[in-house]
């Protein structure tokens, strides 16, 4: 029977790899997704007819509402809240893991000498990563939704603070160790659990609005490494091999996003960033001169004697669900004869891929929305480059001004194509809080207004 | 305001200043438009096409120029038609003020506003309004078919059952809109196509419209302000002219735009190297009014020497009337809807907008050119560029004995955890390790734009820390089993549940909506 069950651990696992190579097209992702079902399927059945468990009543019942909550959630769920959702499962496997954990701590034990030191530093890992994981998702969540402020949370000596906790939950870590089984170990838990509660959420408050896709990877992988660390203490392979595959691929989508912007990762989580750098930049000579702008008709005339335009959505698209008269842009455009495409940044948007799924919702073809390294050398022979919502991601300055906050950050060369349309709400400075001269470059034209209300009216003015 | 559209009066110019398009756009601005009869009849506009769209068709010709406010023309008004125009009229059209002193006198003295469409400063924001490009292109476009006409062979190449068909050779002087424009349209009917320019800047431009770009050895920059060249060094014309006799061999077309504002053309193509061509040869001179690049042209003629064929039209644009009406009708839409501020009809002349500026050329009955030179040309000024190198982006190489230290250390580390480490314990390492080796080779094929979807899948997978639960869920009702665990567990279960159900079903519905 043992056997039998970790053959079908083994074959979940084979399933939930075959399930995240599956996602590398678009052709085979669906396939991929039924794999990840599979897998599943299969570990709960193995893992309920095994001999150790036969509570079925409970199992049913949570499973059940469980099910039935997660269901009704995803159904629910807006393409433009992806960011929330995802974060709020996030904090559902921490919470997992920090029950688990706290489960297997007050679960007798009949291990002994090395075996019972390695087994409470499996418990109190998992219980640590799991209650970070918990405590920072609940905050990224309530900073995607917006019930608190994006902006950086960035107290004095915070650094100091993360540092502090940190240590602090290493001497526990040793003294309950130490301690073996008993007597304060319960307390010098829950200090932990409380303390890496605290340090999650600091963490994820000292991160403003614009490094979310780097967070939410950062907490999806982290709900990897809790996964792995339950399945040490547990003994479970399955679980070891599942977390081990969550948290790298977490861990991957961190990178991309760092590498997006040109930033280390120790930097991105240490957090405020645009607070203490934008104000370098602008004693700096920034660009100087008016902007020009166009009235929704000019585009429209514009956009009708371009043959090839390039749209670069930001998050200015999501904030006004624009996604939807965007598709209906593209596809008049289209049946016109020009060549319309999309042009996503690394980092556009609140979540890694946002801007590819919420063009997905509207309908708009996959095969027309590329990467930046596959179309940022066709915007010289591009006539019209169109910006819906991004400020940073299409600024001059990480190209052109080895002292700007954002040098070297890879960006869209929008300023390239013939004529550049900026659609914005204002002449602010976008997130990084350096202003951006790409508005005032002489084939540039700004376009103010919502990015739905905009996009319609130019529809509107373009003749059918 | 009133807006009236005379019918040319020059016997080449086919060409007309409205089309029925650009008079209903006018009286959207708050125009009334008169049409002289038949203004539009050589370029294919009949006179019920401009009544249908609301414009008043005027048969009296006095009352066409006499009773307006604005005039818009293609040519510069001839003598006859000058004196029936109104005082205070505003008029606009062609009128070369470099080349014609004496229509501007003639102009200012009888108060007469004149915007000349040749003088729209040629920065980025006058784009839309300038005439001499959306016409340039047009003659390049007709100097090409001209050329096709005059040849007696195919332009492009063929395999035929009765043999090989070499395409034939082209050499376009002068890369500007109409040098480019030919370019292109002699690439697309199939020909070898080089061009010659002094500004070495149009280099990537000729080659994106699929020519080749002809260099000499002597380094030169020609670029002048405005977006034309200026006059080069006696060196550079020296190997420019032992370059063009090369080529006399070997093209069979020759297509010369070369124009130098304010100056007779440059004389490039001289009578020996007409004689080095090849009989039946091409020649198609743009420059023709002014001169002509091509030392036998003979303007507004078709002329052979030496068994080759030198077209010296210089109403090219005109030949194409329709196309050339339309665009410059729509140059004008533009340059009218600037001057209307206010969308209703009144038409101001805003001497302090440089591009209204650098057009008008009378006002209130003095002249008012040459204008203050341009403060911005397309092309920035090359110093301006230097400034800011482009920002390298460095890497930081890690050297060999590094990553050979850090697997030193790595390898130390792994042996000291196996030698304290239980058996068990190094079973599931193993594991663990290999796992995020294969995560990670798999996870960097995942496609970028598939990168949401990747995370709610992981979402629901990471839901597999269900079977932990699982496994303590039972603990309550097992003998030395605690109840708090299995609440505990219960709610674990509970929260995962949600995860592996929400997580797999919205990765679902996302990945439905993906379609190609």
């Amino acid at each position: 029977m043992t056997g039998m069950i970790t053959m079908a651990y083994l074959l979940a696992a084979i399933m939930f790899i075959l399930s995240l190579s599956g996602l590398s097209s678009q052709e085979t992702a669906k396939r991929g997704n039924y794999y990840g079902i599979a897998g599943m399927t299969i570990a709960i059945v193995a893992t309920i007819a095994s001999s150790m468990v036969h509570a079925y009543g409970l199992i049913a019942l949570a499973m059940g509402i469980g099910a039935v909550i997660g269901l009704f959630l995803a159904k629910r769920v807006e393409m433009t809240s992806m960011p929330e959702l995802v974060a709020m499962l996030h904090s559902f496997v921490g919470l997992a893991a920090v029950l688990i954990g706290w489960g297997g701590y007050l679960e007798a034990s009949a291990l002994m000498g090395t075996e019972l030191v390695i087994h409470n530093i499996e418990i109190y890992l998992g219980i640590f990563i799991g209650a970070v994981t918990l405590s920072g998702s609940l905050v990224a969540f309530a900073k995607l939704k917006g019930l608190v402020s994006g902006s950086p949370l960035t107290l004095p000596g915070r650094h100091w603070m993360n540092g502090a906790a940190i240590l602090i939950s290493v001497i526990l870590l040793v003294m309950f160790v130490k301690a073996g089984h008993g007597g304060s170990t319960a307390t010098m838990l829950m200090i932990m659990t409380l303390i890496s509660l605290a340090l999650g959420v600091h963490l994820v408050a000292a991160i403003g609005g614009a490094d979310m896709p780097v967070v939410v990877s950062m907490l999806n992988s982290y709900s990897g490494w809790a996964a792995a660390a339950t399945g040490f203490m547990l003994g479970n392979d399955l679980l070891i091999v599942t977390g081990a595959l969550v948290g790298s691929s977490g861990a991957i989508l961190s990178l991309i996003m760092c590498r997006g912007m040109n930033r280390s990762f120790i930097s991105v989580i240490m957090g405020g960033f645009g607070t203490d750098s934008g104000a370098v930049a602008d004693s700096d000579d920034g660009p100087q001169g008016d902007p020009l702008f166009l009235s929704h008709q000019e585009v429209a005339e514009e956009l009708e004697d371009a043959d090839s335009i390039i749209i670069v959505p930001g998050y200015g698209m999501a904030v006004a669900h624009a996604q939807q008269a965007v598709s209906e842009l593209t596809e008049t455009l289209r049946k016109k004869g020009k060549t319309v495409r999309f042009g996503i940044h690394p980092v556009a948007g609140r979540l890694p891929g946002h801007m590819n799924v919420l063009l997905a919702e509207a309908n708009v073809p996959y095969d027309i929305v590329l990467e930046m390294d596959e179309l940022n050398d066709d915007f010289p022979t591009t006539d019209m480059a169109l910006v819906i919502g991004a400020n940073d991601t299409v600024n001059p300055d990480a190209v052109e001004k080895p002292s700007s906050p954002i040098a070297g950050m890879p960006v869209l060369e929008v300023w390239k194509a013939k004529r550049c349309v900026v659609m914005k709400r204002s002449m602010a400075s976008g997130y990084a809080g350096v202003a951006n001269p790409l508005f005032f470059k002489e084939n540039s034209r700004m376009l103010f207004g919502d990015a739905k209300d905009s996009v319609q009216e130019i529809l509107k003015n373009l003749p059918k | 305001m009133k807006i009236a559209i005379p019918k040319e009066s020059n016997v080449l110019e086919h060409r007309v200043a409205a089309t029925p398009a650009s008079v209903e756009k006018l009286i959207k601005l708050g125009f009334t438009v008169s049409v002289e009869t038949g203004a539009g009849k050589s370029s294919n506009f009949t006179d019920d096409a401009y009544q249908a769209v609301g414009a008043d068709i005027v048969s009296d010709k006095k009352s066409i120029f006499g009773a307006t406010d604005i005039l818009l023309k293609v040519l510069a008004p001839n003598p006859e038609e000058i004196a029936l125009i109104a005082p205070k009229t505003t008029l606009i059209s062609f009128l070369w003020p470099a080349q014609n002193p004496a229509l501007l006198t003639e102009l200012s003295e009888k108060s007469i506003n004149a915007l000349a469409m040749d003088s729209v400063p040629r920065i980025s924001r006058a784009q839309k309004m300038d005439a001499l490009s959306s016409q340039a292109n047009i003659g390049g476009y007709r100097a090409v078919i001209e050329a096709a006409h005059h040849f007696g062979r195919f332009l492009n190449g063929q395999i035929t059952a009765a043999g090989k068909i070499p395409p034939a050779k082209i050499l376009v002087i002068g890369a500007g809109v109409a040098g480019l424009s030919a370019v292109g349209t002699a690439k697309s009917m199939g020909a070898i196509v080089r061009a010659f320019d002094t500004r070495p800047v149009v280099q990537e431009q000729v080659e994106s419209m699929g020519g080749e770009f002809l260099t000499v050895e002597i380094e030169e920059d020609g670029s002048g302000t405005g977006g034309y060249a200026k006059e080069m060094s006696q060196e550079f014309i020296d190997a420019e002219m032992a370059l063009f006799r090369e080529q006399a061999k070997e093209v069979d077309i020759v297509i010369t735009t070369a124009l130098i504002p304010g100056k007779p053309a440059p004389r490039l193509w001289l009578k020996d190297m007409v004689e080095l061509m090849k009989e039946g040869s091409v020649i198609v001179d743009l420059a023709g009014e002014q001169g002509g690049n091509c030392e036998l042209t003979v303007a507004n003629e078709v002329v052979t020497a030496h068994g080759v064929t030198i077209i010296g039209y210089t109403n090219l644009p005109s030949r194409l009337p329709t196309q050339a009406s339309t665009l410059y009708a729509q140059n004008l839409v533009h340059l009218l809807t600037d001057m209307t501020p206010e969308k209703d009809g009144n038409m101001v002349i805003n001497m302090d907008d440089e591009v209204i500026r650098g057009a008008t050329v009378t006002n209130e009955g003095a002249i008012s050119w040459p204008p203050p030179a341009p403060v911005l040309s397309a092309a920035p000024p090359a110093p301006k560029k230097a400034v800011a190198p482009p920002v390298k982006v460095e890497k930081k190489k890690t050297s060999g004995t590094q990553i050979a230290i850090y697997w030193l250390i790595a390898g130390l580390a792994l042996l000291g955890l196996g030698n304290v480490a239980p058996q068990e314990f190094v079973a599931h390492f193993t594991v663990f390790v290999l796992a995020i080796f294969i995560g990670w080779q798999v996870i960097w094929n995942v496609s970028h734009s598939l990168h949401t979807p990747l995370m709610s899948v992981t979402n629901a997978i990471s839901g597999i820390i269900v079977v932990g639960a699982l496994l303590q869920i039972s603990s309550g009702d097992t003998l030395g089993g605690s109840t708090l665990v299995s609440a505990l567990a219960f709610i674990s279960v509970l929260v995962a549940s949600i995860n592996i159900a929400g997580g797999f079903f919205v990765t679902h519905r996302m990945l439905k909506m993906f379609r190609r």
